[in-house]
């Protein structure tokens, strides 16, 4: 029997930044040393994109980041919630995507009696910040309120942004959320979701950043814009 | 070439002049606006969402459902509005050509509804419904293997035709033969004919319809990328 040689090809280092709009169906990459990521999959040698995005190669990997679309719910994502009704043990929450969550009593904090009027902790129409403790085979999402940073929202607004955006408003490290964070002097909470909570003094300003990286989330250099924005709403403030 | 051989002037193999538009309706998760000639046609998607009626949700994969409406005003004689054999045939055929392009499995237990309104109706409203379509569930992000184009060819007063106004279609020998295809792998996804032709013929006009789909997909890219440019 022969023995196939067995060649090991150096994968050769991309050039950082190398970002580019792609539309369904677009062959990004002939190669089978590379791998599709998420937004992407293989047909043949060719490494095609799923969706309407900017496609990224990291090492290895090819995947695209949508420019919109739905969320797909993830264990241990954070996310702010509707609730949209009360059941016996539980209450039902949009989280703003194809499928309805549920906050079961169980993961709710302190003791809950029974026959108590659930509607005395969380009533229809109230929002929460949550985490998701499970999403099963057949996406039954289950919330928990048992947990750190969930809690009720009672003050301040929510916004909506599409929810592949969200790691664009926070930045690398988290460095756009804290530079809005400490420019307008507001509360930011973000929701995987695409749900963004704010409080503070200049709220205005802060939802006008974010309507402006929901329209800018494809152009480079983001940060610097939202900084020269910010600088000159606060000026036009005082 | 005599510059008579067409109604409106255009080369045989040529297409009606295309407008195409991404985003025209804001509450809708992706849509477009899509003109050929005097067709013209607006799509709106919605969804992945929570599927009613529920018997329809299936546990496997999300349920794509198509609506093909013409307004009344779409045509030279009030057509009575709301649905009627000819629109519930339009929109199942539609939905059976878009299918094929997308990762319905992705999303189990939801529906992804797409409207289509005819608001200018000269003949080729399936094909340039599917284009609409097309485009609008790009924009809405939902997952796709290609961008699905379409149009029709044909056969009118001993010519073969591609993308045939109204006019045309009326002559007494007229073919008209509807073709949607994805045209990074070449597959066919819907096929209809109208009218008596030789199997020779068919081929030809098939043939002609694919060169057609391959300049129409040049305009889908174009579009998109046009929205995100600057």
């Amino acid at each position: 029997m022969d023995k196939e040689e067995i060649k090991v090809e150096k994968v050769k280092e991309t050039s950082p930044a190398a970002t580019k709009v792609v539309v369904p169906g677009d062959i990004i990459k002939e190669s089978m040393d590379i791998l599709p990521g998420t937004g992407a999959f293989r047909e043949g040698k060719n490494i095609i994109s799923k969706v309407l995005g900017i496609a990224k190669t990291d090492g290895r990997v090819i995947s695209v980041t949508p420019l919109s679309g739905v969320y797909s719910p993830q264990k241990w994502d954070y996310v702010i919630g509707e609730i949209t009704s009360i059941n016996f043990s539980n209450w039902s929450v949009d989280i703003s995507g194809p499928y309805e969550a549920t906050l079961p009593i169980a993961e709710v904090k302190g003791y809950i009696e029974r026959d108590a009027d659930l509607s005395k902790h969380y009533a229809i129409g109230e929002l929460i910040f949550a985490k998701i403790v499970d999403v099963s085979k057949t996406k039954y999402i289950t919330l928990t309120m048992k947990d750190m940073k969930s809690r009720k929202i009672s003050d301040g607004f929510v916004v909506d942004l599409t929810p592949s955006k969200v790691p664009r408003l926070i930045g690398k490290a988290g460095s756009m959320i804290t530079m809005i964070k400490q420019r307008t002097n507001c509360f930011l909470s973000v929701g995987q979701n695409g749900r963004v909570w704010l409080k503070g003094d200049h709220e205005d300003i802060a939802c006008k950043a974010i309507k402006m990286i929901e329209e800018h989330s494809h152009t480079p250099g983001l940060t610097d814009k939202i900084s020269e924005m910010l600088d000159k709403e606060l000026r036009k403030g005082k | 070439m005599t510059k008579s051989e067409r109604t409106d002037n255009r080369k045989l193999d040529e297409i009606r002049p295309m407008k195409m538009k991404i985003g025209v309706i804001k509450r809708a998760d992706g849509s477009a606006e899509v003109e050929f000639g005097d067709t013209k046609v607006v799509a709106a998607v919605y969804g992945p969402r929570q599927i009613h009626p529920r018997h329809q949700e299936r546990p496997d994969r999300s349920v794509l459902r198509c609506r093909y409406n013409m307004l009344p005003f779409s045509v030279s004689d009030r057509k009575r509005p709301g649905y009627d054999r000819r629109s519930t045939e339009l929109g199942k055929v539609i939905t059976e050509s878009l299918q094929p392009a997308l990762f319905l499995e992705e999303f189990p237990k939801t529906a992804i509804d797409i409207d289509m309104e005819i608001t200018q109706a000269d003949a080729g409203t399936r094909t340039t419904a599917i284009n609409a379509a097309s485009l609008a569930l790009a924009h809405a992000g939902i997952p796709m293997r290609d961008l699905v184009t379409s149009v029709a060819a044909g056969r009118a007063n001993k010519k073969l035709l591609l993308d045939m106004t109204k006019e045309e279609e009326d002559a007494p020998d007229a073919v008209d033969l509807p073709v949607a295809m994805m045209p990074r792998t070449g597959k066919i996804t819907l096929l209809q004919m109208d009218g008596i032709v030789s199997p020779e013929d068919i081929e030809k006009i098939v043939d002609i319809a694919e060169i057609g789909c391959m300049k129409i997909y040049e305009m889908q890219k174009k579009a998109l990328l046009e929205k995100y440019s600057s």
